[in-house]
Formats: structure tokens, C-alpha cells, sequence
């Protein structure tokens, strides 16, 4: 690496403003030539924000870039690319259709007397998976090969001779071991050519193994950026999760009379192929269990293993001391298990549909479409969730889709409570939601919890974990690897758990 | 082989059968006279359905075919009557063709409205469009039609090759051409196989949205001024339910609807196999019109049902 | 009306209580159909007339929803594919069909009460074979339904030969009385609707499947996230959609009592997709609007009445309605509505 006077790429102040979110907030990042630069945060953190600004997919609001020294204008990904700044976007953003040629060399075809000259694509393709050291048949279809080698391809493509900066979003999250070890190799490669290259992940080990530096964003800002060498995982994964402790959500300890309760849900070894390792897992009646680890350490895939919206391949799932028969949502919803999902847009909410309607869903679909509730109960129990989550809306009968975020968000929370579950699973429930709305669904949680429910929660934040659950599951790269339980549920216990013998 | 070329190769298979069963029923079946005669036969249905290929791989349909062929020949007559030479209204509505299909591509790109409904407006647009100008047929009398019809090329045995024929085989080279040799070509197919990708990876949307509906609408106005000359008039009710006929020989040659995979050559399979079953059907004086129809459901549906379960291994093979 | 509601209403000002009104979306439709009328009556005084013959009621008024009824039948159960993000193309198709096995089971000699129930059920079948292709199959709706659309007419033709098929007219005072007939001053076809609707609408509204079938439209994961079985509600949809069609058939096809399965409902399909998008759903799926349904049916009725009282010839009709589809297309895409809104703000300045 070498650290000189002027970056490779210089981004200082760069803000940007969407609709009701402060998505970037004054993130200054530099990048120095040959250097892995690994940019880490969880969802919403503002990774994906900065590299699209950076790549002229996103417009700015505030802010400049330096290029070399010299500031630059990216408007669009074309002006990025004739700039040299490269990117493989975090979904293979390549045409699975067509080959490998034709994806390698599309709006820049080889021409003569205005014909595209495929013979000569062919040998600019073969030439450009050569640099990586790829040799493949570059006639077949892209979608008939391995997505490591559409990674690469990506990768290829996004290589001009030229290019002076290279971002790889997310490069190996579908990638296995030896995948991965050979797309490490050909960045070590690159980075010895002189690129800059940014390297997204939430693998940390990964990080470790490839990056120089690590810069790391949370909630839109950007919290500290380090040497690696300098920066050992406890640190790094402490900067990462969980804001300070807010006042609102102090822990609320004493429900040590939850360990004799009935189990009311068991999971013993569920899991699915390649997407979650096989685990064990108890709910208690009137419990709250905590789901932590880091993006893609399979929280989300254990609250729908167990809510049956993926089919477990091992494992069975008891609930009430009775075995359930058949995965599907609309069994564990009938069996009583409610969910609300982390993708609110495009899981959760029914935009078109109206307030009322929405929140009645759940308890409709249990109760079967010959059943309906009548039209003033089901105005009563909007009402009555309206005023219980404090959903902010001029009336029950705005559609849904026209509600801020954190007002979905509640809708959602109301519909899986009507449903009037057993066990409630909770992914990402806070997610988007201001600090007063935040503690208003902590208390709610446990008020239902001193009721009996059972209560599953997923979360990236580390503060709201520590403040509802009795007990803490940890996993990590999608196995479950212990359990906290009691007064010993504290930030930096979690965080020594999540880092494991790297610490 | 290239595995992109297998559904063409299997259309080619249903093609060779069909007339080696046609062979097999009626005496002389299997000559150059009935192959030239198909292809004459079809050739306007064929030359429409050229362009439908590139909008179907876009991702895309086209629905205002078959009133595009009707309106062609309405307008074609007319200014036959008043003196025109069919070659000068041919071209202007050539050119009509293109800025208008230019148009319906800029309606959909920029509305972001589905491409079914608004060129089911052009169904409407055009085929209207044709009442308003004449109820009943109208003859072309130009002497250029009774030239046009009898210019062919003699094929070894009794068969020669129409002059529509001759036209199709142009308009399908020119085809091959704008699809597998420009980058224009290499576009439709991006857009087709991803939109979103294509957009990242650079594709000028709005402009090729264009030229895609474009090709669409210059091909349907080619299909209707062959078919204004074959029939040598302008009928406001001509090529009707053309448009599900030239998507259905889409299909049949090889083209995903899903859009992004298809050849431009196999169209012209898929179409002649559905002038040969209509042929066979007509060898045999007892089968009726009904049979054309239904058959062509049972190979439509076949044809998508078989894609269907193409598209579905693609994709596992991709998420795997 | 909620208490919320009263009180949002009270505290703004007229201007924005008439902006509320504007933006219903019952407005528009019926602006449009009151023009129409209202330009009927410039050119036709008697247009609102209605008389009484051979003890019916005649008249313009009578005969616009008389005519529109089928039509509106069919936009219907289109409203409810619709509203799952699907679209029927072949309804027209299934409404021959339903005409030759009408014709050919009176050839046969069934009893006529029969017939109708075998009509109803060649609906119900075709909708289970659409529902099946692509609840099922996961084939994308427009080509799933494309098949019947294609081969449909050619089956109605097959089944017209069953029975010789030389002469395909056919008398059924039970039919034809549904279709032609009256009940006291009242043409017996408005009732059937009527009926039909009610049947409709109770099943939709006063079960839970219009709920089911719009949350599956309008996101399908999150439907089936809350435990609803969306294979089976969007499988549902084409069935509704079939029987709808069917019945539709039962009163075009007593009403010229013949089978004549190349001609009848020609275009069909397009006028009901016209009357669920004028009646304010969107193609995008999530929303059925019933009445809004009937409501766009009688629009595209007056339309053609209109141009037939105002002596305009009626191939204008096709144009008339190519431009209507256009802009109520136009006017429902944002990019057109912003555009246009930049070109006038540029006036004014």
C-alpha cells in the first residue's frame, strides 16, 4: 500500500437525502491505490448509498469527489465507468440470458463497416477472463454457470485497462470456501496492479483475510475507519451494532420466573441446505428470546425456518407439545405463530390496501374466507390498534402504502397481535422507527410477554436485544453457537460471543 | 452444437415431420410447387410476426399487427383509386409504420405502461381507423400489382419461388442482420433478459424501447403491403387475429415470451408450420377452419409449457 | 362516516372538500357518462324519454344498460383477475364455446333449465384450465390465457359440427326469455344482472375472498406471509372470471339464438379490460372496484349510443375508444401527468 499526498479517491461531506431519510450524513471516505479498502455496517447503515453515489447511480446532495487528485463529476454509471471506477453490484447484474461474450462486451461491441465483428468479441472476452486467469466457454449462456463465475464475469466486465478503482459489493455471499479463496486470489492480483479496490462484506473473518483498511458507517454516518491490523474484531463489530444505551430502553430485568413456564415452542434441529445450519431452540411462555449476530449470520433465516416461510430440510418444529405437520405461514398462522417481517415494502405491508384491512389480514386468514369479520369489528379492532401502537393516521381507511415507514411498521406489529398468536416472531421490529415509537413497542413487548406470548425477536440492534430478552441466541455465518441468558445478557458479552476466538 | 440453437432445431424437426406427413396422405404433397406456394402463401403473416420477434424478446407484445396489415392495405387502395403507385403509398406507409411503432415504443418507455395495453389501443387505433375510411373492400388496379404477382424465380421441379416470398426471405436476412450483427441488436436481447441489468450495464433505454417497436411497426406495414399486392385490394376486415397468429409462430419457433432468448429465424419455421398445418387441413376437404385454430392452441400451449419448464431449470441452474 | 372523518371534513376549507370530491374516483367515470348524456340530449331532445311498448319500457336510458349488460358481465369477473394482477384474454373464447354447447345440447334435446347449468359449468371450465396455467403452471397470465383466446373459437366451430352443424339456430322460451324477455315493464336480462351481481358482490364483500383476492393482487409475498393461500385465491380469480363469461354467453348467445363461434363477442375481451381501467383499477393489480366495473361498462355503451344518435357512422366507434383508452392511460402514468404540469407551469411564467 502506498500512503501518498493524493488519494486514489477522495469523497468529503457526501450527503444525501431521500424521502423522509437522512441516508448519508457528511461520509468522508478515502481511498489510497493498492489498497483492499473494506467498507462494513449493517442494513441501512449506508454502504449501498455511498457506493451508488460513488458509482453515479445515486445523485448526491452535498459533497465533492476527488479522482487523483482532481475533483470529479459522476452523473451517471457511464460517466463513473470512463473514469475508471469499476463496479460488481451486490446481485450479479448481468444478462443470465445471454453468453458470456455478449455480456462481457455489450454497448461496446468490436465493429467493422458497422457489423459487430464476433469473432473479434469473442477473443476481447477470452482476453478479459484471461486477466483473471478464467478460462471458460465464452459461447454458452451466462445463467448456465456457477454464480462464482458470474461474479467473475461481472468482475471481468467491470475491468477496462484503464481502471483505477474497483467496487465489489457483496462479492461472496453466495460463494463457498474454495469460491471464495480463488476470488480473494484475483483481488490480491488486482490490488498488485494498483487498483483501489472497496470491498463490501459482512463476512468479518473476510476481512481480515483481504483488507488493508476498513471504514465502517452506521445509521448514515460514518463511525471511524482504521488499519485493520489495528482494529480487532471486538473493536470492529462494537463500532458496527447497537447505538449507545438510550434511557428509554434500560433492561428490564426479572422474569426469572419464565424458566419453569411450559415450553409452548420447540425447534430441534431444523435447518436448510446451505441456507441455515441445524439448531435447537426452546420459546417459553411468556419469554422473549433475542436473535443476534451479524447481517447474514442467518437471523432472519431462523425466524422463517421456524414460521415455516422456508421449507427446513432437517429438523422438526413442535408447538404446544404437539408436532406441526407441513411448513407453510398459513399452518403456523391457523397453529397460532404470527410474523412480521424485516422487508416491510416488500413482505409486509399491502400498500393499496387500507389501514384497517391490513391489520386485519392475519386473523382473517386464520379464521378462513367463509368467516369473515363483520365490518364494525373489524373497524373496532383497528381503532383499538391505532390507539394501542399510537399509529399515526388521519383515519383506518388511508391505504397503508401511504403511511412513513415507521407507521408500517406498527401496522404490522398490529396485524400479527390481532391474529392473537401464542408465539410472535419479530424481525427487525424497530427498524426505521424514531427513539419515543422505539420504547412504546419495548414496553408494549413486554406487556405482552407478561401475558404468555412467547416472543422471538431478530435484531441488528444490540440495546434492543439487551432490553427485551430473557435469553439471547448468537449466531454466526448461519450457526446458532450458544445462548446468554439472565443478568448476563450485556452488549459486550454478546459482542465476545459474536466474535468468537478472533477476539 | 450451440444449445441455443436446440428449439430451433426442434421447430425445424416439427416442420420436416409435418411435411413428411403431408407426403405420406397425399400424393405430390412433398414438391417444390406446395413449398413455393406456402411460402407465398404466408409470407405476410411471417414478415409481421419478424417484428414481433424482436419485441417479444425484448420482454415485450404487440397486439395492433393484425389491424396494421388491415389499415396498410385500406390506405394503399386508396391511393390507388387516386392515381398513386403502389410502390410510393407502400413506401409512405413503410414509413408510417416506423414512426409509429417509434411512437407506441415511447409511450410505453416513458409512461412505463404495459406494452399489452397500449398496443391493444393500436388494435383499436388502426383497425377504426380502417372503418373510417371504407366499409367494403377496395381492388388495386395498378399494373404494377399484376407484375408484382407474376415476378417469381423458377425452383428445380414445377414449384417457384413468389415474389412475397422473395420479399420475406429479404426482410428476414435484414432481420438476422439488425439482431445477431449490430449492437442494436445485442440491446433488444439485454433488455429482454434483464431490464434493470441492461440499464446498469448502459443500454440507452428510451432509444431502443424505440427502435424496438419501431422494427415492430415497419414489419407489420411490410407484412400488410405484401398482403395489400398478393390480394391485390384493401379490405378493412384483413388480418384479423393476425397478431395472435404471428405471436403463436413466435412461440413456435422458439422465442421465450419471458423475453431475452429467441432467433429471429426460427419465426419463420414457427409461421410456415402454421400455414402447413392450415395446408394439410385444406388438403383434406372434409376438416374445417375450426381444426387451424384448435391445433394451433395444442401447439401453443405445448410450446410454452415446454418453455415454461426450460425457463424453470434455467433458473435453478443459476440460483444453485 | 368515523368520527375522524367528520371532523377532517368540518375543519377544511370548501375548496379542499371540493379537491376531496375531485379525487374520488367514482367522479371522473361519472363525469364522463353525464357528458354523454348531456351531449345525447343536445342532439336528441327525446333522449331521456322513456315510453312504454307492448308493456315494456323503451327508450335510451333502458337500452343503454340493456346493451351494456353482457359486456359489463364479463368486465366483472375481468375486475377481479385484474385485481389479482392477472388478465383474462380469452373470455371471448369461452363465450363461444358456451354458445355451441348451448345449441348443440338443445339439439340433443336436454331440458332447457339443464342447459343453463351446462353452460355455467363450460365456464367454470375454462376457468379452472386458466386457473390452472397459471396458479399452477406459474405461466405469466397474458400467455397462459392466450391459448383458450386462440383455440377457443375453433372449439365452439368443433362443437357446432356434433350436431351437423347446418343449421346452428335454435327457440328457447327459457332462454331466450332471460335474455330478450321482460318481467313486468322491466327487461328480464337487467334483472339476471342484477342477480348475478348481488351473487357476486356477497361473495366478494360479505366473505373474505375480495379481501384475499386484493391482498394477493397488491403484494403476494405479504399475503403469504399471513398465512393466505394465494396459489388458490389467484386460482379462484379465472375461475369467477370463467363462470362470468359464461353467463355473459347464455344471454348473447339466446339473444341472436344461434351459435356462431367466430363472430360473437368479438372484442370483447377488450371492452371489459377498457371498463375495469375506466372504472379507476389499476392493471397493476391489488384494487376491485365493482360498481366502479358497471359504472365504466355503461361509459363505453354511451359512447357507442352517442355516436350513433349524433349520425356520426358507427365505424367511428373503434377510434373513439382507441383515444379513450389512451387517455385515461395517459392520465394515469405520472411521468405523463408531471410532464404535462411542467409544460404549464412554463406558460404561466
Amino acid at each position: 500500500m502506498t500512503e501518498t499526498a493524493t488519494a486514489r479517491i477522495e469523497m468529503r461531506g457526501v450527503s444525501k437525502i431521500f424521502p423522509g431519510v437522512r441516508a448519508l450524513d457528511h461520509v468522508d471516505l478515502r481511498l489510497e491505490a493498492g489498497e483492499v479498502h473494506a467498507l462494513m455496517g449493517e442494513n441501512g447503515a449506508g454502504k449501498s448509498t455511498l457506493i451508488k453515489v460513488l458509482t453515479g447511480a445515486v445523485r448526491r446532495d452535498e459533497g465533492e469527489i476527488q479522482l487523483d487528485g482532481k475533483v470529479v463529476e459522476i452523473g451517471t454509471p457511464g460517466e463513473a465507468r470512463a473514469l475508471g471506477i469499476g463496479t460488481v453490484y451486490q446481485e450479479v447484474n448481468l444478462i443470465p440470458t445471454m453468453s458470456v461474450t455478449k455480456n462481457l462486451t455489450l454497448t461496446r461491441q468490436p465493429r467493422k463497416f458497422g457489423m459487430v465483428n464476433w469473432r473479434e468479441a469473442r477473443e476481447v472476452a477470452k482476453a478479459r477472463l484471461k486477466r483473471l486467469n478464467i478460462n471458460i466457454d465464452v459461447e454458452r449462456p451466462l445463467g448456465s454457470y456457477s454464480v462464482a463465475i458470474q461474479q467473475l464475469v461481472a468482475i471481468a466486465r467491470a475491468l477496462d485497462d484503464d481502471t483505477r478503482a474497483l467496487v465489489l459489493d457483496e462479492p461472496t455471499a453466495s460463494l463457498d470456501a474454495n469460491e471464495t479463496a480463488m476470488l480473494f486470489n484475483i483481488i490480491r492480483d488486482l490490488k498488485a496492479r494498483g487498483l483501489a479496490i472497496v470491498f463490501i462484506t459482512h463476512f468479518i473473518d473476510q476481512v481480515y483475510q483481504i483488507s488493508d483498511r476498513v471504514s465502517v458507517l452506521r445509521n448514515g454516518r460514518l463511525v471511524g475507519t482504521g488499519k485493520i491490523a489495528d482494529t480487532p474484531p471486538l473493536k470492529l463489530i462494537s463500532m458496527m451494532i447497537g447505538r449507545e444505551l438510550e434511557k428509554t430502553a434500560l433492561r428490564l430485568v426479572g422474569n426469572a420466573k419464565t424458566s419453569d413456564a411450559p415450553v409452548v415452542l420447540e425447534a430441534e434441529g431444523l435447518g436448510k441446505r446451505v441456507t441455515m445450519q441445524p439448531f435447537n431452540l426452546k420459546l417459553r411462555a411468556g419469554e422473549a428470546v433475542g436473535l443476534s449476530g451479524l447481517l447474514g449470520s442467518g437471523r432472519t433465516e431462523v425466524a422463517k425456518l421456524i414460521f415455516g416461510a422456508l421449507k427446513p430440510d432437517t429438523g422438526r418444529l413442535e408447538l404446544g407439545g404437539a408436532p406441526m405437520h407441513g411448513s407453510s405461514p398459513g399452518a403456523s398462522v391457523r397453529a397460532g405463530i404470527a410474523f412480521c417481517p424485516e422487508d416491510r415494502k416488500a413482505e409486509g405491508v399491502v400498500g393499496e390496501l387500507t389501514v384497517r384491512e391490513n391489520i386485519v389480514l392475519a386473523l382473517q386468514s386464520k379464521r378462513g374466507w367463509l368467516n369473515r369479520l363483520s365490518r364494525s369489528e373489524q373497524e373496532r379492532l383497528a381503532a383499538e390498534m391505532i390507539k394501542a401502537l399510537g399509529i399515526a393516521t388521519p383515519d383506518a381507511e388511508k391505504p397503508v402504502g401511504q403511511l412513513s415507514g415507521g407507521n408500517q411498521q406498527k401496522v404490522i406489529l398490529a396485524r400479527s397481535l390481532v391474529a392473537g398468536p401464542r408465539v410472535l416472531i419479530l424481525d427487525e421490529p424497530t427498524r426505521g422507527i424514531d427513539v419515543g415509537a422505539h420504547a412504546e413497542i419495548v414496553t408494549l413487548i413486554r406487556k405482552l410477554c407478561g401475558q404468555g406470548l412467547a416472543l422471538l425477536v431478530a435484531s441488528s440492534e444490540l440495546d434492543e436485544l439487551v432490553a427485551v430478552s430473557d435469553r439471547v441466541a448468537v449466531l454466526r455465518d448461519r450457526q446458532m453457537i450458544g445462548e446468554i441468558s439472565g443478568a448476563d445478557i450485556t452488549r459486550d458479552n454478546i459482542v465476545h460471543m459474536i466474535a468468537g476466538a478472533k477476539s | 452444437m450451440n444449445e441455443k440453437y436446440l428449439p430451433l432445431a426442434a421447430t425445424i424437426v416439427v416442420f420436416v415431420a409435418l411435411f413428411a406427413i403431408g407426403g405420406i396422405l397425399y400424393n405430390n404433397f412433398v414438391s417444390t410447387l406446395v413449398f413455393g406456394d406456402l411460402l407465398a402463401d404466408n409470407a405476410f403473416v411471417i414478415i409481421a410476426a419478424i417484428g414481433t420477434t424482436f419485441v417479444i424478446i425484448s420482454g415485450g407484445i404487440d397486439l395492433s399487427i393484425g389491424s396494421m396489415i388491415g389499415f396498410v392495405g385500406v390506405v394503399m387502395a386508396n391511393l390507388d383509386v387516386v392515381g398513386w403507385h403502389p410502390l410510393v403509398s407502400g413506401g409512405m406507409m413503410l414509413v408510417f409504420g416506423l414512426v409509429y411503432g417509434a411512437l407506441v415504443g415511447l409511450v410505453i418507455d416513458f409512461c412505463d405502461i404495459q406494452p399489452f395495453i397500449v398496443t391493444l389501443a393500436g388494435l383499436f387505433l388502426l383497425r377504426g381507423s380502417c372503418f373510417m375510411i371504407n366499409l367494403d373492400a377496395v381492388p388495386i388496379r395498378h399494373d404494377f400489382v399484376q407484375d408484382f404477382a407474376a415476378a417469381s424465380i423458377p425452383l428445380p421441379g414445377e414449384g417457384e419461388l413468389h415474389s412475397s416470398a422473395i420479399v420475406m426471405l429479404i426482410a428476414l436476412a435484414a432481420a438476422i442482420f439488425i439482431g445477431h450483427f449490430t449492437r442494436f441488436g445485442a440491446n433488444i436481447y439485454a433488455i429482454g433478459g434483464d431490464r434493470t441489468s441492461a440499464a446498469l450495464m448502459g443500454v440507452p433505454m428510451r432509444r431502443t424501447m424505440m427502435g424496438i417497436y419501431a422494427m415492430g411497426g415497419f414489419y407489420s406495414a411490410l407484412g400488410g403491403v405484401i398482403y395489400a399486392l398478393y390480394t391485390s385490394s384493401g379490405y378493412p376486415l384483413a388480418g384479423t387475429g393476425n397478431e395472435l397468429t404471428a405471436i403463436a409462430s413466435v412461440v413456435l419457433g422458439g422465442t421465450l415470451l419471458t423475453g431475452g432468448v429467441g432467433l429471429v429465424a426460427g419465426t419463420l419455421f414457427g409461421g410456415l408450420i402454421f400455414g402447413l398445418i392450415a395446408t394439410l387441413i385444406n388438403f383434406n376437404g372434409s376438416l374445417n377452419g375450426a381444426w387451424i385454430m384448435i391445433v394451433g392452441g395444442v401447439l401453443l400451449f405445448l410450446f410454452i409449457v415446454l418453455q415454461r419448464f426450460l425457463v424453470g431449470s434455467f433458473r435453478l441452474r443459476s440460483a444453485a | 362516516m368515523s368520527q375522524a372523518q367528520t371532523t377532517s371534513t368540518r375543519s377544511s376549507s370548501l375548496g379542499a372538500t371540493l379537491g376531496a370530491i375531485g379525487r374520488h374516483r367514482v367522479v371522473w367515470p361519472l363525469a364522463a357518462l353525464a357528458l354523454l348524456f348531456i351531449v345525447d340530449f343536445i342532439i336528441s331532445p327525446s333522449f331521456f324519454n322513456i315510453r312504454i311498448v307492448e308493456g315494456r319500457l323503451f327508450g335510451s336510458l333502458i337500452d343503454i344498460p340493456y346493451r351494456a349488460a353482457p359486456t359489463a358481465l364479463v368486465a366483472l369477473g375481468m375486475a377481479v383477475v385484474i385485481g389479482t394482477k392477472g388478465i383474462d384474454l380469452s373470455v371471448g373464447s369461452i363465450v363461444a364455446i358456451g354458445g355451441a354447447v348451448i345449441t348443440w345440447r338443445i339439439h340433443a334435446g336436454d331440458p332447457h333449465l339443464l342447459i343453463l347449468f351446462i353452460a355455467l359449468a363450460v365456464g367454470l371450465l375454462c376457468g379452472l384450465w386458466n386457473g390452472f396455467l397459471v396458479a399452477a403452471l406459474d405461466i405469466q397470465p397474458i400467455i397462459a390465457t392466450l391459448i383458450l383466446m386462440v383455440s377457443g373459437r375453433g372449439i365452439g366451430l368443433m362443437i357446432n359440427l356434433l350436431y351437423g352443424g347446418t343449421d346452428p339456430s335454435f327457440t328457447s322460451p327459457l332462454l331466450q326469455g332471460l335474455s330478450t324477455g321482460h318481467i313486468g315493464y322491466i327487461p328480464t336480462r337487467l334483472l339476471v344482472f342484477v342477480f348475478i351481481f348481488a351473487l357476486l358482490w356477497t361473495l366478494l364483500r360479505r366473505t373474505a375472498l375480495g379481501l384475499f383476492l386484493e391482498s394477493v393482487g397488491g403484494n403476494t409475498a405479504a399475503a403469504y406471509l399471513t398465512g393466505i393461500n394465494a396459489r388458490m385465491v389467484i386460482f379462484s380469480a379465472y375461475v369467477i372470471s370463467g363462470l362470468m363469461a359464461s353467463s355473459a354467453g347464455v344471454i348473447l348467445t339466446a339473444d341472436t339464438h344461434t351459435s356462431d363461434p367466430i363472430s360473437v363477442a368479438l372484442n370483447i375481451e377488450l371492452d371489459a379490460i377498457l371498463a375495469v381501467v375506466i372504472g379507476g383499477a389499476s392493471l397493476g393489480g391489488g384494487r376491485i372496484y365493482l360498481g366502479m366495473t358497471i359504472l365504466g361498462a355503461l361509459v363505453i355503451q354511451s359512447l357507442t349510443t352517442t355516436i350513433l344518435t349524433s349520425g356520426m357512422p358507427p365505424e367511428y366507434n373503434l377510434v373513439v375508444k382507441a383515444v379513450v383508452v389512451v387517455v385515461v392511460l395517459l392520465l394515469q402514468s405520472s411521468n405523463f401527468r408531471s410532464l404535462t404540469l411542467s409544460i404549464l407551469a412554463r406558460r404561466k411564467r
